[in-house]
């Protein structure tokens, strides 16, 4: 059983279809790359799976229950955590509201604490920052609040979308690292990214869409070292 | 339809009309036909409470065509246009008693005064987003109407009386059935010109205004001038209905303005259709005639306007016989429900940017 | 003066309850509830409907009775504003913002008047009357009932910054203030904290409506509306959608208007509200306290 699978899903917007049957799947402690352009449909994809958008068509199963037809919050709840491009950091609340935030659905005070001191752990630039408002952090550490607060709710999967947006080479490496910890310990994950780059030096497995359709599929090595990606995707 | 017009420039009305009654409201036909009626109504019924309902309707429908303008052309909620009736009425009374003229006489005072209130009101407010000018223009009602109240010129809580009648080339037009004619012909003429206003250059940049603002502004229209062209418009439409009711009851008083009266043209320009000037009229004498005909229910029936209006609102909020049919705006406030992807997603790559609440504009 | 300071506050914090409603729903959904007003007016009636059923009350029992009318009062209204949430807005969040604007005159319009029909149009004597000692302090009579109100109204006022700034439904809230979309992603119920927080500021506004009955002794189903747009300038003057705001907008408003009236005579008090809120509205829309509200475009 996989741990989130997309079967032929199609999204509509008003007329426009944006997702032409997409089929994805990701296996437990995996980090798998979406790629693709600009308005290919790999956020679709997501908000999908995190019910921001109806499926029209297909079926979307995380952990073996079905979540095609979920509410945003049941997909939160049974584990599975959307980090948002552009980060979506409430950006007048403190970096210790938008943490705690993270933990809404989490019912055991024990554990947010608990979360709370592995995530200023893994990232103690947030502990230094608590009481900064969110809007305050550079995009770098917007980031990597936006990953902390995710992983408040303590999730058995995080997708994150185009994390590496918008900042520099040396940032994203850092983020990656951090992406590649939190899989390490346990968290699946599925990465959405246009920097093909980044993306496949941490997953082992890709695909790739173009136009609402997965075109290509592959090991990180061999997505590499595929010619049409590298002059899709990884030109300078 | 229109001889005058370029069709080929003209608004054209989207897709087909939604059932043979709107079409039927679309015809030519039915306009000359309501003219018709209106003409031959005094061989029907002349009494004198009958013309007196009457002629109130008449004027009923020159207020709704004005509002018709603002709301329903241009999409900005004025919910305080019954300060343009008062303003007309209260100047026409003035001067027609200050200076002895025949009503008539005080047209140019009425104009110069409601294009004034049109500016002072328009201009503070047309900056604003929808729901703020909503709330300010309604507070302007009220501030014309406490100022009518409190100022000796204006008689006060009593008001004015004794407002003479149109006389018009000599012709002492006073009683109730030549009255009731002048009504009909002015407010035809006036009903007309707003129509044609609709479909004017104007009246397109007025319904690009309403659909979407910032396309508008990029396409190059001043969307300010463009608005507050509106607001004279409805506040000259509104004026002269002032002072029509002023020559009709011979009497007015700040009690005439409340936000109620506001309130009922209102209804009658979204029972009617926004924009659409033949809905408006029959919008205008349903709601101004109704009243009278539940005049038994007492205040139970204006509770039956406001459940009418929301009922209108949720379920057909085109109206009965809409202009063109409403596009539903695209929400972002976390319904689940899918949303335009290719426009949100490059919305969302914009930076956060500082927004002014009262105007939505970038601070 | 002080005379003048003392009823100017004590007013205020009238308004500032109000306005409390007005600022939060708007913060939430963006939405100028217009019959907001309405529920302070129906508060009023509610708790003069039910202290009538009571009896006789005696005079040592009255503030008692209040409290309790109070209480009761506040859950009526509470259920009635999420009503109006659910009946007239809901199905309407995704359409023109014309068409919401309309339907809350309408729901303004169908409270009002409502009201009238079932209780008839003139005003009505509260059935209770609070009576009190005045003491002097610093130049001002105060009485004994108004420091009571102004009590339990700033209790009011405390008990909800606290609940906003330290709960997690307060977070909530704050962060669908904020980012609709993205607190979905946190697993928040949107619609569920929307309904709430109706019910929290029409709860407010009811219980503003019991006061102002029990206070000044008499209501009209009219009431509602110019409070409503004084409610409305109170949350501008603070920064609309600021909770804090909205208290400082109320109390300040209130100030304004002592000094107003004092100034330019009774009769134009109103005159003079509105125009402070064009002013507001011209010279400071975001107001005094106003965050600048970053939003996703």
């Amino acid at each position: 059983m996989s741990m989130l699978e997309f079967e032929d899903v199609e999204v509509f917007y008003g007329k426009i279809q944006a997702l032409r049957g997409i089929s994805v799947r990701v296996e437990e402690g995996e980090i798998v790359a979406l790629l693709g352009n600009n308005g290919a449909g790999k956020t679709t994809t997501l908000s999908a799976a995190s019910a921001l958008v109806k499926a029209h068509s297909g079926r979307i199963s995380f952990a073996g229950t079905d979540i095609t037809r979920a509410k945003p919050w049941e997909v939160v709840g049974a584990g599975l955590i959307h980090v948002p491009e552009g980060r979506r950091i409430f950006s007048t609340l403190s970096v210790m509201e938008n943490l705690q935030l993270g933990g809404y659905m989490v019912k055991d005070k024990a554990a947010i604490a608990k979360r709370l001191k592995d995530v200023f752990d893994l990232l103690p630039l947030l502990a230094q920052r608590r009481t900064q408002q969110g809007g305050t952090l550079s995009g770098g550490e917007q980031q990597m609040l936006a990953i902390g607060r995710a992983l408040i709710a303590g999730p058995k999967m995080l997708m994150l979308d185009e994390p590496s947006m918008g900042l520099a080479p040396l940032i994203v490496a850092q983020v990656m690292e951090v992406i590649k910890e939190v899989n390490a310990n346990g968290t699946t994950v599925l990465l959405v990214e246009q920097n093909a780059r980044a993306a496949l030096k941490i997953t082992s497995r890709g695909y790739v869409i173009e136009n609402g359709v997965t075109t290509m599929t592959g090991t990180g090595a061999e997505l590499l070292a595929d010619s049409r990606i590298v002059e899709a995707y990884l030109g300078a | 339809m229109s001889e005058n017009v370029d069709s080929s420039t003209a608004p054209r009305r989207i897709g087909k009309p939604a059932s043979r009654l709107s079409a039927l409201f679309e015809s030519k036909q039915l306009g000359w036909g309501a003219f018709a009626i209106a003409l031959i109504f005094p061989f029907i019924l002349a009494s004198n409470y009958a013309m007196n309902i009457a002629t109130t309707a008449v004027i009923f429908v020159l207020l709704a065509s004005g509002l018709n303008i603002v709301v329903g052309y241009c999409g900005l909620l004025d919910l305080g246009y019954i300060a343009f009736m008062a303003v007309g009425a209260y100047t026409a009374g003035i001067v027609s008693k200050a200076w002895e003229l025949p009503v008539l006489f005080t047209v140019p005072a009425v104009l110069v005064m409601t294009v004034l209130a049109g500016l002072i009101i328009g201009a503070p407010t047309l900056r604003l987003r929808s729901d703020y000018l909503a709330i300010v223009t309604l507070g302007f009602g009220e501030i014309i109407r406490l100022t009518a109240n409190n100022l000796t010129i204006t008689g006060g809580p009593s008001g004015i009386y004794g407002i003479p009648g149109i006389h018009l080339f000599g012709l002492d037009l006073s009683n109730p059935v030549p009255f009731y004619y002048f009504c009909v012909v002015f407010v035809s003429l006036l009903v007309l010109g707003s129509a044609r206003l609709g479909k004017s250059r104007l009246g397109r940049a007025w319904r690009f205004v309403r659909e979407d603002e910032d396309a508008a502004e990029a396409m190059g229209i001043h969307t300010y001038k463009v608005k507050l062209a509106a607001y004279i418009f409805g506040a000259i439409w509104g004026g002269l209905g002032g002072m029509l009711f002023a020559a009709h009851l011979s009497a007015i008083s700040p009690q005439s303005f409340v936000f109620l009266q506001s309130a009922l043209v209102l209804m009658a320009v979204v029972l009617g259709g926004m924009g659409n000037t033949r809905g408006v009229v029959v919008g205008a004498v349903v709601i101004s005639l109704l009243p009278e005909f539940l005049r038994d229910m007492g205040n139970l029936r204006y509770v039956i306007f406001g459940v009418v209006l929301i009922l209108v609102m949720v379920l057909r909020p085109q109206g009965f016989w809409p202009a063109r049919a409403f596009e539903p705006e695209k929400g972002d406030d976390g319904s689940d429900s899918g949303e335009d992807g290719t426009k949100r997603s490059r919305r969302d790559r914009r930076k956060l940017v500082p927004v002014n609440p009262a105007t939505g504009e970038k601070a | 003066m002080t005379q003048l300071i003392w009823n100017g506050l004590f007013v205020g914090s009238f308004y500032a309850l109000i306005a409390l409603g007005y600022s939060m729903v708007y913060g939430i959904i963006k939405l100028l509830n217009f019959a907001h007003g309405d529920i302070y007016m129906l508060g009023a009636f509610i708790g003069f409907a039910t202290l009538s059923s009571f009896g006789v009350i005696p005079a040592s029992m009255s503030i008692t009775a209040l409290l309790i009318v109070l209480l009761l009062t506040m859950i009526i209204t509470g259920g009635i504003g999420v009503g109006i949430e659910r009946l007239a807005y809901r199905p309407l969040r995704n359409s023109p913002r014309l068409a919401v604007l309309i339907t809350a005159v309408g729901a303004s319009f169908t409270l009002e008047y409502g009201v009238s029909a079932i209780a008839g149009p003139n005003p009505k004597v509260f059935p209770v009357r609070l009576q009190g000692e005045t003491f002097d302090v610093l130049g001002a009579r105060i009485s004994a009932p108004q420091i009571v109100l102004m009590v339990i109204a700033v209790l009011l006022m405390l008990g909800l910054n606290s609940y906003i700034q330290r709960t997690s439904m307060g977070r909530a809230m704050r962060a669908i203030a904020l980012d609709p979309k993205g607190s979905l992603l946190m697993g928040i119920n949107v619609n569920k904290v929307i309904t709430w927080t109706f019910f929290i500021g029409s709860a407010l506004a009811g219980a503003a409506g019991v006061m102002a009955g029990a206070y000044y002794g008499k209501i009209d189903f009219l009431m509602g509306f110019i409070i409503g747009l004084k409610a409305f300038t109170a949350a501008v003057i603070g920064g609309i959608g600021n909770i804090k705001g909205a208290m400082l907008g109320g109390l300040l408003l209130g100030l304004l208007e002592a000094f107003g009236s004092q100034w330019l005579g009774g009769e134009w008090r109103d005159v003079f509200t509105f125009a402070v809120l064009i002013a507001f509205l011209t010279l400071k829309p975001t107001g005094l306290l106003g965050e600048r509200v970053t939003e996703r475009v």
